[in-house]
């Protein structure tokens, strides 16, 4: 982080072409900048014909916007993949091992290695599920770890999504798309393919079924409904998998299970993938203004009847106050030291941190512990004086809503403006599933990209595009 | 199959039939106006019957003119059956069941849904109209080529179907009701030609001149055409035609889920009905009568389908 220089994934820091790149830019050499303007217009105009949009929330239907797509892939090589994948696997394991120890004997509390206080004063932990050990032991089932890069070998996790992280359809279309408009990209390089991703989740979904699951399970997937921002992906995985995309006023509770109501009478459901929070899920249980639910899935959950991907609770272990101490988790369940590093993280809940944080506003980044999605934080060094002051009142009235972290200079890669490549910040999310069988983390994942010159923020609500993402073959 | 998609289905379907029956309304009031002289305003009052809108252009307009008509019909988004209304909720209906249709027709329907409000983003001068009409039955007509082409023969096809049929058996019907006075056996008794601009009102609204000549020559009178829009089954927007459809769709349904539903019994009835009546006792019974009747067992046998499937909870 001490490098002034910002690391370009093609160029590295002083303008050499690094390896995974080298296909790509004897292929761009031989390209004419005005059949790529061509391509890349061809690209919107297929997104928009396959619907790939989301709802801007709160506007009508007349608002679907399509996320901005960039024909550039970025390249990884299988080297550095390798590496990043034992990473995320070994975390994503140490997640699954808390979740299942916070709910059940709560060791790392009793070894004193996390305050008792981060977990009960959380909104994200669920006390309906203590004594609950869902099939196999899996609470998150499908995992988007956020990560950073600074440098070669420098990726940071920025993130832990295992509520239910999205944007993985862009990931398989952007896929689907570069195949179709540039097959010779792909017969040159050696990508390692993504397309498996839907029967890949098919199957480890099944294979969490339930004891009262007799025969082939049968899986679902639980949508909002039409409105919602990511109703497209919805759709999209339900159809890709092969199952029924539900919604709440499908699905019932009968005789012990939760069924579906089809054109041929009431069906159960083992396995489902539900799309929306906790608080919808079970208006019983939980929220009971919700509609969108199924009231009593709590109480068939608990008894076996049906099982929930990804458990109810799990926000306990994304949420950004424990994401400081991930590398004792990892520490405490898989006796290693975490392979990806974590970023320095100051918890404003504790006086000294917060008051390091007041002092060098200017120079971090804070975060609502509870955010998403890019809204309520702020970018120290690119904000005003006056947003600074602001955010300043707003974190010396909650101080332990908040987090801060050291401005990250993430590393670019190159995107298509119309005087041809330039430098853009990335992040990458790859996804992660994780059955009985084991975890599968499928190569690649959905890069962002902030399309702006020297911007940080890379969420779609903010401007922020997407790209390929290729792990090559070694 | 979910009890909501067989209903995403009927609907989405009905919706892309009513759009295509609506244009086709619009160009026939169009062609009548500009062949004929003085005023053509009756017309389109009874072209909007025949769509089934005129109440709420009633309550919307304090007078008829052609330039609102055609606006209502097309654009309106206060009028729940104008074209760009109906897209719109045959796509919305589409976005509920995607994963029931293939990427072809789901493609083919947004693809239509895009153009068309395109093409409806303003008011539709008369120069353009043409064209404009032209696009929607062609971008519809490519929703149904991608159904016929690229969707499995199961239970998804059959509730697309249904809803298509139910959908046209009705404007079928509404079309002859508008019409009945002038095909009352009056004016058929002394086996006259009804009014030129009459009878050429109700084929096009069926797309239908070029099929009556080929079936029963150039002679046009009332018997022929209500013979022809009533009972003729190989004309694929008769009422006998669409009604047998229906109940061959509900029939694969039957044999498909091993069970007999109420509502194959209504179908079965109609079509039982049509393929005993002769069009002289339809006139001797009544044809406004008639046709009543046949809206009323569509209306029921709808209903009947909704609960057999399980549309709603």
């Amino acid at each position: 982080m001490s490098d002034t220089k910002i690391f370009d994934e093609m160029w590295g820091r002083n303008e050499t072409l690094r390896d995974p790149y080298a296909g790509f830019q004897s292929w761009f050499e031989g390209e004419d900048l005005k059949r790529l303007r061509a391509k890349q217009r061809e690209a919107e105009e297929v997104f928009r014909l396959t619907g790939i949009t989301f709802n801007v929330y709160g506007r009508s239907e007349a608002e679907e916007r399509l996320i901005p797509f960039d024909i550039i892939p970025r390249v990884i090589s299988g080297r550095e993949w390798q590496k990043l994948s034992k990473g995320i696997e070994q975390r994503v394991r140490a997640i699954n091992a808390f979740l299942h120890d916070i709910y059940n004997r709560q060791e790392i509390i009793k070894a004193g290695r996390i305050p008792l206080e981060m977990i009960t004063r959380n909104e994200a932990f669920l006390p309906h599920m203590m004594g609950m050990c869902p099939p196999g032991g899996i609470y998150t089932h499908i995992v988007g770890t956020d990560l950073v890069r600074t440098g070669g070998d420098q990726f940071y996790v920025l993130e832990d999504n295992a509520r239910t992280p999205s944007g993985v359809s862009y990931m398989l279309e952007n896929r689907e798309t570069m195949l179709q408009m540039f097959p010779e990209l792909f017969s040159k390089n050696r990508v390692q393919p993504v397309q498996n991703y839907p029967s890949d989740l098919r199957r480890s979904l099944a294979a969490c079924a339930p004891p009262a699951c007799d025969g082939p399970p049968t899986v679902a997937v639980l949508t909002p409904g039409i409105y919602n921002s990511a109703y497209f992906e919805h759709a999209f995985l339900a159809d890709q998998m092969g199952v029924e995309l539900v919604e709440g006023h499908d699905l019932r509770v009968v005789d012990g299970r939760v069924a579906m109501r089809t054109t041929r009478g009431y069906q159960p459901i083992d396995v489902l993938y539900r799309r929306i929070d906790d608080d919808f899920l079970d208006p019983l249980n939980f929220n009971p203004e919700s509609a969108l639910g199924v009231p009593g899935i709590m109480d068939v959950y608990r008894a076996g009847g049906i099982t929930i991907a990804n458990a109810p609770g799990t926000g306990i272990a994304d949420d950004k106050a424990i994401y400081s101490y991930m590398p004792e988790i990892v520490e405490f369940y898989t006796g290693e030291k975490a392979i990806l590093e974590n970023v320095p993280t100051w918890r404003c809940s504790e006086p000294d941190s917060l008051a390091y944080v007041l002092d060098n506003l200017s120079e971090l980044v804070v975060k609502e512990v509870h955010g998403s999605g890019g809204y309520g934080m702020l970018i120290g060094p690119t904000s005003s004086k006056k947003e600074i002051e602001a955010f300043r009142a707003k974190l010396i009235s909650r101080p332990s809503n908040y987090i801060a972290q050291p401005t990250l200079a993430l590393s670019t890669v190159p995107i298509f403006t119309k005087a041809g490549l330039a430098p853009r910040h990335v992040d990458l999310r790859p996804y992660v599933l994780c059955s009985p069988e084991g975890i599968n983390i499928t190569p690649g994942g959905l890069t962002r990209v902030a399309l702006q010159k020297g911007s940080l923020v890379v969420n779609s609500s903010q401007g922020g595009g997407t790209k390929d993402t290729w792990v090559l073959e070694d | 199959m979910l009890g909501k998609t067989a209903n995403g289905l009927y609907w989405m379907f009905r919706y892309l039939e009513r759009a295509e029956n609506t244009s086709r309304l619009v160009d026939t009031g169009q062609r009548i106006g500009l062949t004929r002289l003085g005023d053509a305003d009756d017309e389109w009052t009874s072209v909007m019957q025949s769509a089934g809108v005129i109440e709420g252009y009633d309550a919307h307009y304090d007078e008829t003119s052609k330039d609102s008509a055609i606006d209502w019909m097309l654009r309106s988004r206060d009028n729940p059956s104008s074209v760009l209304s109906t897209i719109s909720e045959a796509r919305q209906n589409a976005r509920l069941v995607r994963t029931a249709l293939t990427g072809e027709v789901w493609e083919a329907l947004n693809g239509c849904y895009m153009a068309t409000r395109e093409a409806l983003k303003r008011k539709v001068s008369e120069r353009d109209l043409p064209a404009v009409l032209g696009l929607i039955r062609q971008r519809t007509a490519l929703v149904r080529g991608a159904t016929h082409g690229t969707m499995l023969r199961n239970d998804i096809y059959d509730f697309a179907r249904i809803g298509t049929f139910i959908e046209r058996a009705d404007a079928t019907a509404r079309i002859l009701d508008v019409k009945y006075y002038v095909l009352l056996p009056s004016n058929f008794s002394v086996g006259s030609s009804i009014d030129n601009v009459h009878w050429e009102t109700i084929l096009r609204s069926v797309s239908a001149r070029g099929g009556f000549r080929m079936a029963y020559g150039s002679q046009v009178n009332a018997r022929d055409i209500a013979q022809f829009l009533v009972l003729d089954k190989r004309m694929p927007r008769s009422l006998n035609f669409c009604v047998s459809k229906i109940y061959d769709n509900l029939a694969y349904l039957g044999s498909d889920y091993g069970a007999k539903f109420p509502s194959m019994d209504l179908a079965e009835a109609l079509v039982n009905r049509f393929n005993a009546h002769d069009i002289d006792a339809v006139f001797e019974y009544g044809l406004h009568e008639y046709i009543q009747n046949v809206l009323t067992s569509l209306r029921q046998l709808g209903g009947q389908i909704e609960q057999d499937y399980r549309f709603y909870e």
